[in-house]
């Protein structure tokens, strides 16, 4: 190995970063460290030894005899992590890979089926009418699945997009819900929005895109999850220049022993299957990644058969 | 009438956008990989060009940097059609020129065809 690998060997922050790990979970900073705290350790033994046995050879073959030991078991340690994390982000890649060929055919798809309900090509019949639909929704549903694969693979490779920006929330908030409002109103659910007044337009620093990407998921569990008929509250306040929004619904809620693994890729509550069958479980466990990579935190509480309420905090300006 | 120029390797996307874009009234010309989209640009002088940024032979963003230097082709209005999303690639586009950046997964095709009457009717 030349002198050169051996160096870019030791970038350590550059390989950590690519691993998408913070240094003190990063193989390579933890060897450098262990590498460290060995040498300085054998130094202290080979003063305390030289100090204190008669024969000072057998002093310094004792301690490098173990030094070398160290070594050797702290390098293994290291390399199996090193693997473990190049198996993680290999299968990341993959997945982000994958998802990327799979849009282009599902693109070709979704507007060839737009092209044909549209009537451009000729009316349709009332059954073929129902059987595209069928193929748009499913379409959509594929859709959606690969922009969540996406989105957790670039979570995983630290290469999700951040763009920060000043804009109005209740812009927003405004447009997610009229957005929304069709679909809630197919399930019987009203959704209401509880914003300061003094707070207009309500004006934040942070990444747009992000937090609607969280809002949206938030909002779309709470409508999802609503038996029958219900009623979602949006809360929305400046908490001493924090943003604070709660999303409340009388829906299905969550068991007590699935809550602690809600925030779980791939995890959906028992309550949720027997209550649809769609979704992929990575709503939340995106949502927690992204909350937490802008500064803030996200909670909840829950009641079997009354309903949840998820609340998040950011910083207004960050 | 005029005319757009669709660079896109995508043949099924071609074809309904192309599909649509002519019941609108308009000319549609097509290029499957990036040299051939270049030429016809140049040749043709379209009213507008829509642009996918992973295409054969030459890619989006150097057909775009080739257009927007050329004298003849700068003026054109290009609208990029991709399902890339980075920030960097999106930035890049709108720094080299082009009127917007659309991810094709995002919008639907009436979306699409809505803001190309937009541009080329501006």
């Amino acid at each position: 190995m030349s002198f050169r690998k051996i160096l870019k060997k030791f970038n350590v922050a550059g390989q950590c970063q690519s691993y998408g790990l913070s240094l003190w979970q990063c193989p390579q900073f933890l060897f450098l460290i262990m590498g460290l705290i060995i040498i300085a350790s054998t130094l202290s033994a080979y003063a305390i030894g030289t100090k204190y046995l008669g024969d000072p050879f057998l002093a310094a073959l004792v301690t490098i005899a173990v030094t070398f030991a160290l070594f050797v078991i702290a390098f293994v340690i290291v390399q199996s992590f090193d693997k473990l994390a190049e198996v993680s982000r290999t299968k990341s890649e993959f997945i982000s890979i994958i998802s990327h060929q799979l849009r282009s055919p599902l693109s070709n798809l979704k507007w060839a089926v737009e092209i044909l309900m549209s009537g451009r090509l000729g009316q349709l019949a009332d059954k073929q009418t129902e059987y595209f639909k069928i193929l748009k929704e499913n379409s959509s549903r594929m859709h959606e699945l690969i922009n969540d694969l996406l989105t957790v693979s670039r979570i995983e490779t630290a290469k999700i997009p951040f763009k920060k920006e000043e804009f109005s929330l209740r812009e927003m908030i405004e447009s997610l819900v009229s957005e929304f409002r069709s679909f809630a109103e197919s399930s019987n659910v009203q959704i209401k929005v509880l914003m300061d007044d003094a707070e207009n337009p309500f004006r934040i620093f942070n990444d747009p895109r992000q937090l609607r990407q969280v809002i949206e998921n938030l909002l779309d569990n709470a409508v999802r999850y609503i038996k029958d008929k219900g009623e979602v509250i949006l809360e929305i306040k400046n908490y001493k220049n924090r943003l604070c929004l709660k999303i409340i619904d009388n829906g299905v809620g969550i068991p007590k022993a699935d809550r602690k693994y809600i925030f779980q890729k791939f995890f959906r509550s028992e309550s949720a299957l027997r209550h649809q069958t769609e979704g992929s479980g990575l709503g939340l466990y995106i949502a927690k990644a992204i909350i937490e990579r802008l500064g803030g935190k996200i909670k909840f509480s829950s009641q079997e058969g009354r309903g949840s309420t998820f609340w998040i905090t950011i910083p207004m300006k960050s | 009438m005029k005319q757009i120029l669709i660079i896109e390797d995508e043949s099924a996307l071609q074809k309904s956008l192309g599909e649509v874009l002519s019941q609108e009234g308009y000319n549609v010309a097509a290029a499957l990989d990036g040299e051939i989209g270049l030429r016809l640009a140049q040749n043709e002088k379209p009213d507008l060009i829509l642009l996918d940024l992973i295409l054969p032979k030459l890619n989006g963003l150097e057909v775009l940097k080739k257009l927007k230097e050329d004298k003849t082709t700068k003026e054109i209005p290009v609208l990029v059609l991709t399902n890339l999303e980075g920030l960097a690639e999106i930035d890049k586009v709108l720094e080299l020129g082009a009127v917007s950046y659309l991810v094709k997964a995002q919008y639907k095709l009436e979306e699409v065809v809505e803001k190309i009457k937009n541009t080329i009717d501006k």
